[in-house]
């Protein structure tokens, strides 16, 4: 449903979060119209006529509360169905961290007002001198399974990557780990959705998301700049 | 318990002195002078919150415009424009009228006695509330600017002046909106007390109109859940002044820690003020469509099942704020339940409807409003509830619509449902009814488009807060843009239509036709007063033999049947 207003799903997961809305959507539509429906028909249906009086109904009969415990009980059915795609969908995304050998752990600092995204370098490994670091740029690969540790050095931001459906809290003092794999390349917006202060609106930051023999390429030709200025440093 | 209005009754002296012009407007105890002031100090304060509404409106859909009347708007004015917009609209606008001047006016009207039990605090109420008002205007204008940090005041940035880069206006806010709480819980103590004490004779519980519940039920709700947030705001305020580090992780503190402060109060906040206006629809519909409230226990008992379930919901606003991801699971499901009550309360006003003889007058139109608008809050309400769909409409326009869809029911469309259906009563003059429905529908039509464009932007991405979207490549395609502007334009065109209700208003107080005692041909007591009641409400209080929606009854002549009359 997302993806027919003009943002694509780019992640394992994104077409899951589209699919709870989807239901949600059709689940709570049909609930919607219903009520409206019979709302506006009783409007017009029992208008005031001239000698016509109103019907003396107190509720509390138990064929007239029929009317209420009905829907009410079908709701809570189409609740349970709602609570459990939600929960499944979140499990996956939030509570579940996947482990795969070649995961790529990238770390993702943000501060008043620009994030810093350290790469691993081309040993793979976080904390070396080979590690890249860029700002307002990440740069990940297509089909590879991704851990983001996320750091603030300031106030509270939040690390959004809508065509990944992905949104986490970056919390002060806190390390806080994800995942996401892409499935799509391109370069996307990443957002900082909770508000961190003058300059909440001047924190754009892009994805690249390319191949895995592009994003080799990518990390080669950074990473030796990268060592060059560490043992400038 | 006839003796307690009674004495008050004694001291006041009632009727025996004349006040002073000063006494009777500012310094008065008569519960319908108070609803007065929080009426039109709480609609003064809307027009501020409005004005702010259109500043930031303008700037989102015409990024660097000249906003006529207010200038370039600058990212640090934005976010305390969008900032003090918030904190008006539901601590200075929501509550003053629908709890403070709706509750203050009614609870001893229409349960039959002569003023609240304690009038005295309730006069310190509104001057405190008044006194809240002076810091958070204070604010607007100290070095540095208003508070900015959103009205949900997370810190880092609320806490920390280099953050938020506004060390007095973050203070003067957190004190004006604990100051404004502090003013409530007289007001609220007052209510209850109240409604459970000094009854008409012969009003059993199941007598009370349901308006009357709500706001008591409200005031519990308040009273139960600002605690944590009182204390919080000073925490706050220590934080920010007195070096200490409740907050600051790099000592030790957690800022999340607020969000559970704030949030385990701002949710029952939303059922604070929903309640009352639930109860004003049940008045209003059951005496235009001449029925009886449909299964008025039921109703009863949702407002209390939706008041202890509102207590269980908070952390759905911080599913991705870092907390354990475990607890998303608990408040879904709890959040999801609440949905029960409230459709069920939803489904007992439709089937009020049904059998009915509907007179589509504005209070009316107002009221029905309600309950189609507020459906489209609820029901969207379910995509924010549900963990997994909140990953991604978390903090985007979608939430902000969503609560729009709501608070702009309970808020601007109840106000105006009460206040054209007791206005009779409250100012004894008949408003003027042509005016009334085109205001009316001046007002319903833009508000639906400018809230259903900001649904679409919100499940396309577009996130809240952001002064200017031409930084983000996603946010910034033209028909996106467009939305926007759609919305704001159909703000200007709301905003317009209100300068007839203004007119409406005033007019309808100094040259409206003269109101009967009793123009709706209601049940309720307050409708057996003087229009408007005098200083005592009546010469002798009024005795109750049965409940308050019994229209149409069988075998009778007339189609009412009033609280007080004996057969």
């Amino acid at each position: 449903m997302i993806e027919i207003l003009g943002l694509p799903a780019a992640s394992t997961f994104a077409d899951d979060i589209d699919r709870v809305f989807t239901i949600i959507f059709v689940a709570v539509g049909f609930w919607f119209l219903l009520a409206e429906g019979v709302f506006f028909w009783l409007i017009f249906r029992f208008k005031k006529k001239d000698g016509v009086k109103a019907q003396y109904i107190t509720g509390e009969l138990k064929s007239e509360k029929r009317w209420i415990t009905v829907p009410h009980n079908i709701i809570l059915l189409f609740d349970i169905v709602i609570v459990v795609a939600a929960v499944q969908v979140w499990y996956d995304v939030k509570q579940d961290l996947p482990e795969e050998p070649d995961k790529q752990v990238v770390r993702v600092i943000a501060q008043q007002w620009a994030w810093t995204f350290v790469h691993p370098g081309p040993d793979g490994k976080l904390d070396t001198p080979d590690d890249i670091a860029k700002v307002n740029e990440m740069h990940v690969q297509a089909d590879r399974l991704h851990h983001f540790q996320l750091e603030s050095k300031d106030v509270i931001h939040s690390f959004s990557v809508p065509v990944f459906r992905l949104k986490q809290d970056v919390i002060p003092g806190r390390v806080i780990t994800g995942w996401f794999t892409p499935t799509k390349t391109g370069t996307y917006d990443i957002q900082c959705t909770e508000i961190c202060g003058v300059g909440h609106a001047l924190m754009p930051a892009k994805i690249v998301i390319q191949t895995a023999a592009e994003h080799a390429e990518w990390v080669a030709k950074n990473s030796s700049v990268a060592v060059a200025s560490a043992a400038l440093r | 318990m006839a003796t307690a209005p009674v004495t008050h009754h004694d001291a006041h002296g009632h009727g025996h002195h004349e006040e002073s012009w000063f006494v009777h407007y500012f310094w008065s105890t008569d519960h319908k002078m108070i609803a007065k002031q929080y009426m039109f100090t709480g609609m003064a304060m809307a027009l501020i919150g409005g004005f702010f509404a259109y500043c930031f409106r303008m700037q989102i859909a015409f990024p660097g415009i000249d906003v006529p009347g207010f200038g370039v708007v600058s990212p640090n004015e934005y976010n305390h424009l969008i900032t003090n917009h918030g904190a008006i609209m539901i601590f200075w606008v929501a509550m003053p009228v629908l709890i403070a001047a709706f509750g203050n006016y009614l609870i001893p009207l229409m349960i039959g006695c002569d003023d609240m039990v304690f009038p005295k605090l309730n006069r310190l109420s509104y001057q405190i509330f008044l006194l809240s008002i002076v810091v958070l205007i204070a604010s607007f204008f100290v070095p540095g600017g208003g508070f900015a940090g959103a009205w949900t005041m997370y810190p880092p940035l609320s806490a920390k002046p280099e953050y938020g880069l506004t060390p007095l206006g973050a203070s003067l806010f957190v004190t004006a909106v604990a100051l404004e709480f502090v003013a409530f819980l007289m007001g609220g103590i007052n209510f209850v007390t109240t409604a459970m004490n000094s009854r008409a004779p012969g009003m059993r519980m199941y007598d009370i109109p349901m308006v009357v519940w709500m706001i008591v039920i409200a005031s519990i709700l308040f009273m139960a859940s600002v605690g944590p947030l009182v204390a919080g705001a000073v925490m706050l305020l220590f934080d920010q002044n007195l070096g200490t580090a409740f907050f600051n992780p790099d000592k030790g503190g957690d800022p999340v820690l607020w969000q559970h402060l704030f949030w385990f109060f701002g949710h029952p906040e939303v059922y604070v003020v929903l309640l009352p206006t639930v109860g004003i629809v049940a008045e209003i519909i059951t005496v235009f469509a001449r029925k009886k409230l449909f299964a008025y226990r039921t109703v009863l008992y949702t407002a209390f099942g939706t008041g202890v379930l509102s207590f269980m919901v908070w952390a759905h606003h911080q599913f991705i704020a870092g907390i354990d991801p475990r607890m998303a699971n608990i408040f879904t499901i709890t959040t999801l339940l609440i949905s029960i009550p409230i459709a069920e309360m939803m489904f007992v006003y439709i089937a009020t409807l049904y059998g009915g003889a509907i007179t589509l007058t504005t209070p009316m139109l107002w009221a029905l409003s309600f309950i189609a608008t507020f459906l489209v809050g609820g029901v969207t309400g379910i995509f924010l509830g549900a963990s997994g769909a909140d990953i991604y409409l978390h903090d985007t326009y979608f939430v902000l619509a969503h609560f729009h869809y709501t608070f702009f029911p309970i808020a601007i469309i109840g106000t105006f449902a009460g206040l054209s259906y007791w206005f009779p009563k409250m100012f004894g003059r008949m408003m003027n009814e042509t005016l009334g429905k085109i205001h009316f529908w001046g007002t319903i039509i833009p508000f639906n488009c400018i809230f259903i464009p900001l649904f679409v932007l919100g499940a396309a991405g577009e996130h809240r807060r952001i002064f200017d979207y031409t930084n983000f490549s996603e946010l910034a395609r033209p028909e996106l843009r467009q939305l926007d502007q759609f919305a704001t334009i159909s703000l200007l065109v709301m905003l317009g239509f209100q300068v007839l209700f203004l007119f409406n208003l005033f007019y309808s107080l100094f040259w409206g036709p003269k109101a009967e005692k009793n123009p709706w041909k209601a049940n309720t007591l307050e409708w057996t007063a003087d229009s408007p009641p005098p200083h005592g409400n009546w010469p002798e209080l009024p005795r109750v033999y049965r409940g308050p929606y019994e229209y149409s009854v069988p075998g009778r002549d007339q189609d009412y049947w009033p609280q007080n009359a004996q057969n």
